[in-house]
């Protein structure tokens, strides 16, 4: 009995690791970011996989128990959470982490938002003012996102600021390096032209000269309608597009569909870290989305 | 700031002192000067950097921009943290309904169960709701504050009602969390939660019955949460108790006391459940229920306690696609004191009574969820000597099912259809309606 006592006891008691650093991500890539400048001495944790659609996600009491042991939360920002995010931080009771404080990091501070509008009607959809959220699909944005990061990882455990600063500047050496192959690699694609299921890829988009020529959504952020797909139809009908783009937890039906009937080829990009079985880590994901993006560009 | 320190050193170095304890109190004066200088200059060195940092990230971005895309940008640099545009956010709930009731809701009543505070049938016909208004915003860095008025007619006058009107700290720690003001008691599942989160349109039997709806009172709240990956989270408040089941603000005005506790985790990535136990205990003085112009008056102790448990399920937790949730809670509740009946004297009541509640939402496909809800009641006999009377236990136990389908074109609208089969009231009754809810300016994110 007592043993038994003791046993319930111990597993309530948190579980101390040789990690210095509870970082709490609102996505995956910033959890993988995080990973790559703190090496063991951050313990990640990711809210959202790659197959979950982050704008709706609920306010689940195992990620407020995550919010509350952590030392810094870290997300996109630009409203990309505001439908979760701020539940979990009212009910967390965790000073550290609350925004204005060190222990919270908006990413999207940090990057040139694209399509940032002040001000918007809801008839519009659902669109951010603060501008695009999904950041992530551009490497610099990435690059500019792991400075700020890695200064805030030193300056919340300044007892190891020196293995941060090593731990980013060997990040960024690395993603330099990446960043130019990609953009070798990816020179034929300059010119080509998206449909996208959402306005998930304007970075990436803006990053490698892909112009978008349409949307599944009618409205940014509500399901494709059938009307708006038929006139697709005739809209592409004699070509004019090199894919159709759509995310792992995005509807397969509505760019299958648009695909069938138009001949163009309806491709599944890895938005973040996870999201293809190729996806592994950020230099994967986009190794990934540039050789998904070139394979369907030559087969056409 | 600063200067005043200045001048308070060059004044105790100017004016000096002859004892030895005056030098050493000067000494400590010089210590706190410089300490508070040194703190003063490091907060604005902090600053600097940081707007360094953003100059840097600025140049490094509009380089980048200028030499990747070769055209002007389009893009904004900002610091914000994802904060609404406006300060305090303002949102407004509407909420009405067509509905229909094949019985004459005037003389609607529940044997054994008299309404009491805000419960009662939604109105025949077409009518509106409460309208709320919302406004929330941080107060400053160590507190945030809420409001709910709630604009309702009521015999075609308009009223504002202060609905919720609290504050809360932000700052505490080690986990502990505080509120205060006037908010919805943090018992059961479904007490805190704002009427448009509501899957049907109207509460449970056990919340109308033993909560007046929705138990809404004065006071403070006091929450900790364990630092544990498994969700624990205990909390107790204390209220002013004027407000169904309490009443009369008893015992100075901290009538009522609550506690509770909720667990909660994931299981896969598919489901996430929640579990909890509260416990309230209330006075009543002179507590009204039933027919409002001839009410039964109520003195005692009224005691609620109640378990719920929420599981909640999404494939790969993409709740947009589709999404399954199944709740339910059960209440006891004891009433020791008497009741004095219209025109009567007091007569003396203990009796325990038992309420519930399960439900399931279905959402197959994007913006539709159909759902199925049962309800009911039970009373022990108060004895024979309120036999007759509004009190006494009904012959058969109150039950209703409802089934409902909603529609949400967006976060931000639903159109409801709702089928109740009411075996609760006077006589067997069904009862459908159309419920619409919908919301403009900021939307607070939704609890679990």
């Amino acid at each position: 009995m007592t043993k038994t006592v003791y046993l319930l006891l111990l597993a309530l008691i948190p579980v101390t690791a040789t990690a210095e650093l509870d970082v709490f991500a609102c996505e995956p890539e910033w959890a993988a970011l995080a990973g790559e400048i703190g090496g063991p001495r951050a313990r990640t944790f990711s809210a959202t996989t790659a197959l979950q659609d982050p704008h709706y996600i609920q306010a689940r009491p195992s990620l407020i128990a995550k919010v509350r042991r952590a030392d810094l939360v870290i997300c996109s920002g630009a409203q990309l959470e505001i439908g979760w995010l701020p539940a979990l931080l009212q009910k967390a009771n965790n000073r550290k982490v609350l925004p204005g404080s060190r222990g919270y990091l908006e990413a999207s501070s940090y990057v040139v938002r694209l399509a940032a509008t002040g001000n918007v009607d809801r008839a519009q959809g659902d669109i951010h003012p603060e501008g695009n959220p999904h950041i992530q699909t551009n490497p610099h944005n990435i690059a500019a996102v792991a400075r700020a990061l890695g200064e805030r990882m030193q300056s919340l455990d300044p007892d190891n600021a020196a293995s941060y600063e090593a731990g980013l500047a060997d990040f960024l050496g690395r993603w330099q390096d990446a960043i130019e192959d990609w953009e070798a690699r990816a020179e034929t694609l300059r010119g080509a032209k998206a449909i996208t299921h959402h306005k998930s890829w304007v970075y990436l988009e803006r990053w490698l000269g892909i112009e978008e020529v349409a949307n599944l959504e009618a409205v940014p952020g509500l399901p494709p309608t059938a009307t708006h797909l038929s006139r697709l139809t005739k809209q592409f009908a004699g070509g004019g597009a090199d894919f159709i783009i759509r995310s792992p937890y995005q509807d397969a039906r509505p760019s299958e569909w648009l695909s069938e009937k138009v001949g163009i080829a309806a491709i599944v990009l890895p938005l973040t870290v996870g999201g293809t079985e190729q996806a592994q880590d950020l230099f994967s994901l986009f190794d990934d989305i540039i050789e998904r993006l070139l394979k369907a560009h030559l087969h056409e | 700031m600063r200067l005043s320190v200045m001048l308070a050193v060059a004044v105790l170095l100017l004016t000096g002192s002859n004892t030895t304890q005056a030098q050493e109190s000067e000494i400590e004066i010089l210590r706190a000067a410089v300490e508070e200088l040194r703190t003063d200059y490091d907060a604005r060195i902090a600053e600097l950097e940081r707007r360094l940092a953003v100059a840097e990230q600025n140049a490094m971005q509009a380089q980048y921009a200028t030499q990747y895309e070769g055209e002007t940008q389009t893009g904004v640099l900002t610091d914000t943290s994802g904060r609404a545009a406006f300060n305090p956010a303002i949102g407004v709930i509407f909420q009405g309904q067509a509905w229909h009731v094949s019985r004459n809701p005037e003389d609607y009543a529940i044997q054994g169960f008299p309404f009491g505070g805000e419960a009662g049938p939604i109105d025949e016909g077409l009518s509106i709701g409460e309208t709320e208004l919302i406004l929330n915003a941080n107060v400053d860095d160590k507190f945030s504050a809420w409001l709910t008025a709630a604009l309702a007619l009521e015999d075609g006058e308009g009223v504002v009602e202060i609905e919720e009107a609290w504050v809360e700290a932000t700052a505490l720690p080690a986990g502990l969390g505080a509120k205060f003001g006037r908010f919805f008691s943090g018992i059961g599942y479904l007490n805190s939660r704002h009427s448009h989160t509501w899957d049907f349109a109207d509460q449970p039997l056990p919340y109308q019955l033993f909560l007046g709806e929705q138990y809404l009172d004065n006071g403070i709240q006091v929450r900790w949460l364990a630092p544990t990956d498994l969700y624990m989270e205990f909390g107790g408040e204390w209220l002013q108790g004027g407000r169904y089941p309490a009443g009369g603000n008893a015992d100075s005005g901290f009538g009522s006391y609550s506690l509770f506790a909720n667990f909660g985790g994931d299981v896969g990535s598919n489901s996430s459940w929640l579990a909890g136990f509260s416990y309230l205990d209330s006075t009543a003085i002179d507590r009204p229920s039933g027919d409002e112009d001839d009410p039964l008056i109520f003195n005692g102790d009224s005691e609620l306690t109640s378990a719920h448990f929420v599981w909640k399920w999404s494939p790969d937790g993409n709740w947009k696609q589709k999404n399954f949730i199944f709740q339910s809670e059960l209440f006891r509740r004891r009433e020791d004191g008497d009741y004095a009946l219209p025109g009567g004297a007091p007569l003396l009541y203990d009796v325990d009574q038992t309420g519930w509640y399960a439900q399931a939402v279905y959402q197959p496909i994007p913006r539709w969820r159909f759902g199925g809800r049962v309800d009911g009641l039970s009373t022990d006999n108060p004895g024979a000597l309120f036999d007759g009377t509004a009190v006494a236990a009904p012959s058969s136990d109150p039950r209703r099912y409802s089934i409902m389908a909603d529609w949400s074109n967006s976060e931000f609208s639903r159109l409801r259809l709702q089928l109740t089969r009411d075996e609760a009231g006077p006589l067997d009754d069904t009862q459908w309606g159309l419920q619409y809810i919908h919301s403009i300016g900021a939307h607070g994110a939704h609890a679990f």
